[in-house]
């Protein structure tokens, strides 16, 4: 008897429909992870439910840990949207993080110098620059695939990369702002102009717009034609193209939709955190959403748990560090027993229909 | 603790009688406080931050002092949110943002939202009148030590070329590439140091890359500045020539070539800005020294260096201790022929001109991307 048969039997033996089971089982991974990760613990010498509760409290603890669990998860729903998107159309983009770099770089040299004649309209320019920036480096690759039967892993990761070598000399070089010396940055944008916090939160208005994003990518792809297209396109290429459907373009659209939403994530990292373009502002997001994008099962609604989940850990491992005095790479561990175990957990998943 | 204790303790403690009594005070009547420390990078790099965790280690050890470390804290909205979490839930009072990149915007919009909490940033610019009185940086004048490095390299070097590994050619990096190759050039005004810019804090691939090719073309002293300079001096040590470390103590990791090295003594700005912090004395916004006050170091010198060199470095450090030695003054040129300081102005190390420094010197071959 295989496992996945054998969770089905045992659900039917509990009564629990398939659905309940899907439902169920990343709950039972989490659990198991942390079971992992407690023994973890033990083998280092610590006291496991110590190192529980400090990651209940420093995650989710209090209203303090959640909004430093949002904060942190903001930028990676977005960034996760970026690889859920063209995934849809069977593509594997993961140069996410140069789509990233160039909306900010837009949203910089756009927001900045429109800001005396537009005001607060200079933060949506800024925004619709960014992701215009992330949206036109991922068609390119989107493009190299269609046309040239270029694998999109390697073109989007090589085209990320001389994204930011192109960042850095811009933020370094022509768009450097001569008054930061020993950290180059673009122009800043005054505080009083920067993106806020939504009322009741300490969190940016980033994550609003990063849940809008998810819900509306769910909603199009479950409900509008072109959805279903995009699904059919990369469910079976050759189907979609017998029955008619634009494949070429579809892939290229689903690349485009997705540079935008990494792009909107650097545009609001330079709005809503760092007030200009630096080296500062690529911190991995692009990368982490890979992460992200795949535990969610490449499911836009499904990516703001997970994110919220990395941002916890992330929150967690802060405390970790400073009240337990464990290291940083214990977070890491965390992380990486917690991926598997979700990962291991969906091998044992109820395939067929939803 | 409320006010009203601790000024109570402050008062029994100054009559001497705290230590007696048991009370949480020392001798000198100082109020136990926390302080947060947070790192960029990992804490054990060899390097910049090793050099700011070995302070902190040195605070961990003064009685009434609780010291709560982060490593790893990237530069984003993370570093706000571990500064915020080291006061809400750490009862932290004073920061230690030890990376550059903490400083504008996040340690700046953390020191505004908790004016009671200080912050002590790593070589910002913290300017009165512009950022917060509850923050200030501290900083090193480390390119005396880098002089006195360049002159023990000028003394030992056979090939007469040296070897610089830079990230970026921000100020602080120029300036030490500079006095470097001016200390050799001090030795032997022949001498040249060839620098290879990565581009970034750390990029291990491109700094062992940028070894290698040094040592092709004959260089045979490399020093460097880069967050982590373990790869830099391994790779040389494995190559056989030698070395000059930075940021920390890296004799270790090349036991036959290294000569000694730039160091940091961060244990110093510390314990003043944590003295100040328990004493209730205003913070120090804008803490800077150099050899003279304790703020950086000399590594002990390597086995392969001679009595000659030692006893030049000794002079050259002990010029720069007293103060009677300015390594930038006048007629001095770039390495485009071009002078970049007239005849009769010396630029003491305090001179805020050199923090913009934007040429590399004669000696020096290469020069500034971008």
């Amino acid at each position: 008897m295989s496992a996945r048969s054998g969770v089905l039997a045992a659900g039917r033996d509990l009564a629990l429909s398939p659905a309940l089971l899907r439902w169920l089982l990343p709950f039972g991974s989490i659990g198991a992870g942390l079971l992992a990760f407690g023994a973890f613990v033990l083998l280092i010498g610590r006291d496991p439910l110590e190192v529980y509760a400090t990651i209940y409290e420093g995650g989710f603890g209090s209203a303090f840990s959640w909004n430093n669990t949002l904060l942190r998860a903001a930028p990676l729903i977005l960034a996760g949207l970026a690889v859920a998107i063209p995934a849809q159309a069977g593509l594997v983009m993961i140069g996410g993080e140069g789509c990233l770099a160039f909306g900010a770089l837009a949203a910089a040299a756009v927001a900045v110098p429109l800001l005396p004649g537009l005001g607060s309209g200079a933060l949506v320019a800024g925004a619709i620059a960014g992701m215009a920036a992330g949206s036109a480096w991922f068609a390119l690759a989107g493009v190299l695939r269609v046309r040239r039967g270029l694998n999109e892993v390697i073109s989007s990761l090589l085209l990320s990369y001389i994204a930011i070598a192109v960042f850095n000399h811009l933020v370094e070089g022509p768009l450097r702002d001569p008054a930061s010396l020993n950290k180059p940055s673009t122009l800043p944008l005054p505080e009083s102009a920067m993106i806020g916090a939504i009322p009741g939160l300490d969190v940016h208005w980033g994550l609003a717009i990063g849940l809008l994003a998810c819900g509306l990518a769910q909603l199009a792809l479950s409900r509008s034609t072109q959805g279903f297209a995009l699904r059919v396109a990369g469910g079976n290429p050759r189907a979609a193209l017998l029955v008619g459907l634009p494949v070429g373009s579809l892939v290229v659209a689903s690349c485009a939709l997705g540079g935008a939403a990494a792009g909107l994530a650097g545009a609001i990292e330079v709005m809503a955190v760092h007030s200009a373009a630096s080296a500062s502002v690529l911190a991995g997001y692009g990368t982490t959403g890979i992460l992200v994008a795949f535990m969610a099962r490449q499911q836009p609604l499904a990516i703001v748990p997970v994110a919220v989940l990395m941002g916890g850990i992330s929150a967690a491992g802060s405390l970790l560090q400073r009240r337990l005095e464990l290291p940083d790479a214990t977070t890491l561990v965390l992380q990486g027993l917690l991926f598997v175990a979700i990962l291991a957990g969906e091998a044992l998943m109820p395939r067929g229909r939803r | 603790m409320n006010p009203s204790r601790r000024s109570l303790l402050r008062a029994v403690g100054a009559t001497g009688l705290a230590s007696g009594a048991g009370l949480p005070l020392n001798a000198s009547g100082q109020a136990p406080i926390t302080v947060g420390v947070i790192y960029v990078g990992p804490r054990d790099d060899f390097g910049y931050n090793q050099a700011q965790a070995q302070a902190a280690a040195a605070l961990k050890k003064l009685p009434g002092v609780k010291v709560v470390e982060e490593e790893r804290v990237p530069e984003t909205i993370a570093v706000q949110k571990t500064m915020e979490a080291m006061i809400n839930q750490d009862r932290a009072s004073l920061i230690f943002a030890t990376s550059f990149g903490y400083f504008d915007p996040h340690m700046l919009r953390m020191a505004e939202k908790y004016p009671k909490v200080r912050f002590a940033h790593g070589g910002g610019m913290w300017t009165e009148g512009k950022h917060p009185r509850n923050a200030g940086s501290y900083f090193g004048y480390i390119d005396g030590a880098q002089y006195v490095s360049g002159v023990v390299a000028g003394h030992l070097s056979r090939s007469k070329r040296l070897g610089f590994v830079a990230a970026k050619p921000i100020p602080q990096v120029l300036r030490n590439v500079n006095a470097f190759t001016l200390g050799a050039r001090s030795v032997d005004p022949s001498i040249t140091t060839r620098v290879i810019f990565t581009g970034d804090w750390s990029m291990a691939v491109k700094e062992a890359e940028a070894t290698n090719s040094l040592v092709d073309q004959g260089v045979d002293v490399v020093t460097c500045h880069v967050d982590g300079p373990k790869v830099t001096i391994e790779t040389a040590e494995k190559r056989g020539i030698m070395t000059c470390g930075y940021h920390a103590n890296q004799s270790a990791l090349a036991p036959k070539g290294y000569l000694t090295g730039a160091e940091w003594d961060w244990s110093t700005p510390y314990g003043m800005l944590v003295d100040a912090a328990r004493t209730g004395k205003p913070h120090l916004n804008f803490l800077r020294g150099g050899l003279k006050e304790g703020f950086v170091r000399m590594s002990p010198y390597g086995p392969s260096v001679s009595a000659k060199a030692r006893e030049a470095g000794d002079a050259a450090r002990a010029a720069l201790t007293t103060g009677d030695f300015a390594i930038f003054r006048g007629p001095l040129r770039d390495n485009r022929g071009g002078t970049v300081i007239p005849a009769g102005t010396v630029l003491e190390m305090t001179h805020l001109e050199l923090e913009k420094m934007n040429y590399l010197v004669e000696g020096v071959l290469g020069s500034i991307p971008g």
